[in-house]
């Protein structure tokens, strides 16, 4: 059982002084094994705070971090599955689905996460499945009305992910899971 | 017993042996020794003595300790308290305390506020809704301090630090610090490095207690105590200051930017108002930092609005979205010349959707042009053009206030932009997406079949000459990742039904693809090879759905590559 944290968009501080209270106090350190970041954090406060939950620390460059290093994409792999990781201001159009299946296709993985509409979505198609957890803040976006925070956990067991998203709705944690099972890779040979 | 005959014989002995050391011992003795009840009986016979002592005697350490033991004492339980009024030990307290003080006219300055510190916690102690003893306190304190200037024995500073910080955590709430109407004026008395430690242990306070700060007039207090953060004080540069340290500092200004918010649009438009006025005295070095968080509550205020119907017979003067959008174009023209042009940019672009969301086409395209400007003036490093140019694809694919000529316009230039990017493999990536400006779901009217083609065709010349200039750089022609990504764009249109693309056209580009990879003079790409794969995959998935999607795609063939 691996436990990968994904969220993002936090924008401290330009729209949100802090992560709410009642994450905070769930987030602690030495329970997650990786986290996976969306990116606009957007300052070194926050990507220290984060780096003292886990050491292992992914991050992907949003429009508005601070430390212009963050790669624009990332792979890794987890397991028996191949991550994706990008902020998501690049697929354009925003929030597509069939645009972000083709950055999963591009990218050859099993999960992709991207951030940037701060809407919390998890679509499953026959590729895999591409998540987006969303505001860890409920910070402002042009693109999403009345965002809530929210951020995801990914139990990894095998060809097994749960997903985990935890939203903050009128000031209580409300958590739902999604189940997804990959199928064995049938790869044709080349 | 104790009150009438011991005491008074005691002290009696303490005043008389006139011998400094003795005298404090066996003061704090008594204080130490008798209990607590007994003291605030015989406080007035007690302080008395004070006076009468060596002026050479700590005498600070020695009121400083039996407040302490008194604070301790009212602390422990509630019962205790009356006693505290029947004995009206803070009148006395303090006037033993300002008499001390005049008699000794050299006590430096950390007596002095040693002296009020220790009163001060007494009082917030023994007497925590009476705001008016503690500012009392802070008045006496300010009134022994005046005219001595800036403090700057250190240990005097730490005092005074801690002076004004037992307010903040006793009320945990800086509004009613801000009652105390000598609290600024105590502030005065500090060093500007101290004046700034002061500022960010106030916005702590506010941070961690989630205080919300709902009215203009608030923030203008705020402000004014902050102020050492705001903006440079008179004279001082802040060279010295570490810039780790101030980009700290103005984040937690910005955090505190946050915390403002009232949900009436008119007050809420003031603080706005209040928190711009201010900031533009922080100058270039500190509003990269401080603009951003009062856009973003100024476009909150916006969508607030938005939901609310224009009252055609309103005020003229009344919040709108309008006068926001003006005051938004003012704020973030303030960080012209700085330079901080995508940052600036960014912000222009946030602008022009909530603009877009309100249904102002001319505020919209305002905003557009000068993120434009900004673009063809301003930003010419390549990395940061990808970004800006990926920001103003994205937000014009999304709007739908432009009529036909001013959407032309700016789409026109964005296909521009995108074809002039350096590197040939970034305007290919950019050209084709602004094929997606061509194409909006939900707005038939807005799906221009033909343009979408052409954007896509001018990618695919843009590929092929990348491959060519590869060839004549380097001898082999480079990945064919660029034409799968376009392969993938075709599929996109032709199933979102655009019927300029064709079978044959994605049939001619999957032969191409094939061709190149096979040739000896591309270098294999596991990556692009995997990406063909998937994307083969993805084909096959959708003729296996049947139905309409499946009948669409049935006829693209696709023969894998034979090892």
């Amino acid at each position: 059982m691996v436990l990968v944290l994904a969220l993002g968009d936090l924008h401290i501080p330009h729209r949100a002084p802090d992560l709410p209270a009642k994450f905070k106090s769930m987030l602690v350190p030495g329970k997650i094994q990786h986290i996976i970041c969306t990116g606009n954090l957007s300052i070194k406060e926050v990507h220290d705070y984060l780096k003292t939950l886990c050491p292992d620390l992914h991050i992907t460059r949003g429009e508005y971090d601070e430390d212009t290093r963050y790669p624009e994409t990332k792979t890794l792999t987890i397991g028996q599955f191949k991550l994706g990781l990008c902020h998501g201001h690049q697929v354009i159009p925003w929030g597509d689905l069939d645009s972000l299946a083709m950055l999963q296709r591009q990218l050859d993985v099993d999960i992709l996460v991207t951030g940037h509409t701060h809407q919390f979505t998890a679509y499953k198609h026959e590729g895999g499945v591409v998540i987006n957890p969303g505001s860890a803040t409920g910070a402002y976006s042009s693109i999403t009305y009345d965002v809530n925070p929210s951020f995801v956990l990914m139990d990894i067991d095998g060809l097994r992910v749960v997903v985990y998203v935890y939203e903050l709705i009128d000031g209580e944690v409300k958590v739902d899971k999604i189940d997804f099972k990959k199928t064995a890779s049938i790869h044709t040979a080349h | 017993m104790y009150k009438d005959i011991v005491l008074p014989r005691v002290l009696e002995q303490v005043v008389n042996c006139k011998d400094e050391l003795a005298q404090f011992y066996l003061m704090d003795c008594i204080i130490q020794v008798f209990p607590d009840e007994y003291h605030l009986q015989t406080l007035d016979v007690l302080l008395g003595a004070c006076p009468q002592l060596q002026p050479s005697v700590d005498i600070k350490t020695v009121l400083s300790q039996l407040m302490e033991r008194l604070s301790h004492y009212a602390a422990s339980s509630a019962e205790v308290l009356p006693e505290f009024l029947q004995v009206e030990a803070f009148a006395k307290l303090s006037n033993a305390i300002g008499r001390v003080i005049e008699a000794q006219p050299d006590m430096p300055t950390l007596g002095v506020v040693t002296l009020y510190s220790s009163l001060l916690t007494f009082t917030l102690h023994v007497h925590p809704d009476r705001l008016d003893y503690a500012d009392q306190v802070l008045g006496a304190c300010v009134r022994k301090l005046s005219g001595k200037g800036k403090i700057e024995d250190s240990k005097a500073t730490k005092q005074v630090v801690a002076l004004l910080s037992a307010p903040l955590e006793k009320y945990n709430d800086i509004m009613t610090a801000l009652k105390l109407s000598n609290y600024p004026r105590v502030l005065e008395y500090l060093d500007v490095p101290t004046i700034r430690v002061m500022a960010t242990v106030i916005i702590q306070s506010i941070m961690k207690n989630g205080t919300r700060i709902s009215t203009s007039d608030k923030v203008e207090a705020l402000f004014e105590l902050i102020k050492g953060l705001i903006k440079d004080s008179d004279g001082t540069s802040n060279d010295k200051l570490d810039e780790d340290d101030f980009k700290e500092e103005q984040n937690s200004v910005a955090r505190l930017i946050q915390m403002f918010y009232n949900d009436d649009p008119e007050e809420m438009l003031k603080i706005i108002e209040t928190v711009r006025k201010h900031i533009l005295a922080g100058g270039p070095k500190r509003l990269p930092f401080t603009v951003p968080p009062l856009v973003f509550c100024s476009l909150k205020l916006v969508r607030q609005l938005q939901g609310q119907e224009e009252n055609p017979f309103g005020d003229d003067a009344s919040t709108t979205p309008k006068k926001i959008f003006q005051l938004l174009n003012q704020i973030i023209e303030t960080l012209s010349g700085i330079p901080v042009p995508e940052l600036a940019l960014q912000l222009y672009l946030q602008c022009a959707e909530a603009a877009n969301d309100c249904e102002l086409e001319p505020v919209a395209y305002e905003f557009f042009t000068q993120a434009y400007i900004l673009y063809e003036e301003e930003i010419s490093d390549s990395r940061a053009q990808i970004t800006c140019i990926h920001l103003i694809i994205g937000t014009l694919q999304r709007m739908h206030v432009f009529g036909v000529e001013n959407r032309d316009t700016l789409t026109h230039k964005a296909t521009g932009y995108s074809a002039k990017l350096l590197k040939k493999p970034d305007q290919c990536r950019a050209v084709y997406a602004c094929s997606h400006l061509f194409w909006v779901e939900d707005h038939d009217n807005m799906k221009d079949g033909e343009r979408v083609l052409l954007c896509l065709k001018r990618a695919l010349r843009i590929a092929n000459a990348a491959q060519q200039m590869a060839n004549a750089a380097r001898g082999s022609t480079g990945s064919v990742m660029l034409f799968i990504e376009i392969l993938n764009k075709y599929l996109y249109f032709f199933e979102k039904g655009n019927p300029q693309i064709t079978v044959a056209s994605i049939q001619s580009l999957i032969e191409l693809i094939m061709n190149e990879m096979q040739s000896d003079s591309t270098t294999s790409d596991p990556a692009a090879e995997a990406f063909l794969a998937s994307t083969m995959r993805y084909v096959q998935f959708q003729k296996q759905k049947g139905g309409a999607v499946g009948e669409k795609y049935e006829p693209i063939k696709y023969e894998p590559i034979k090892a």
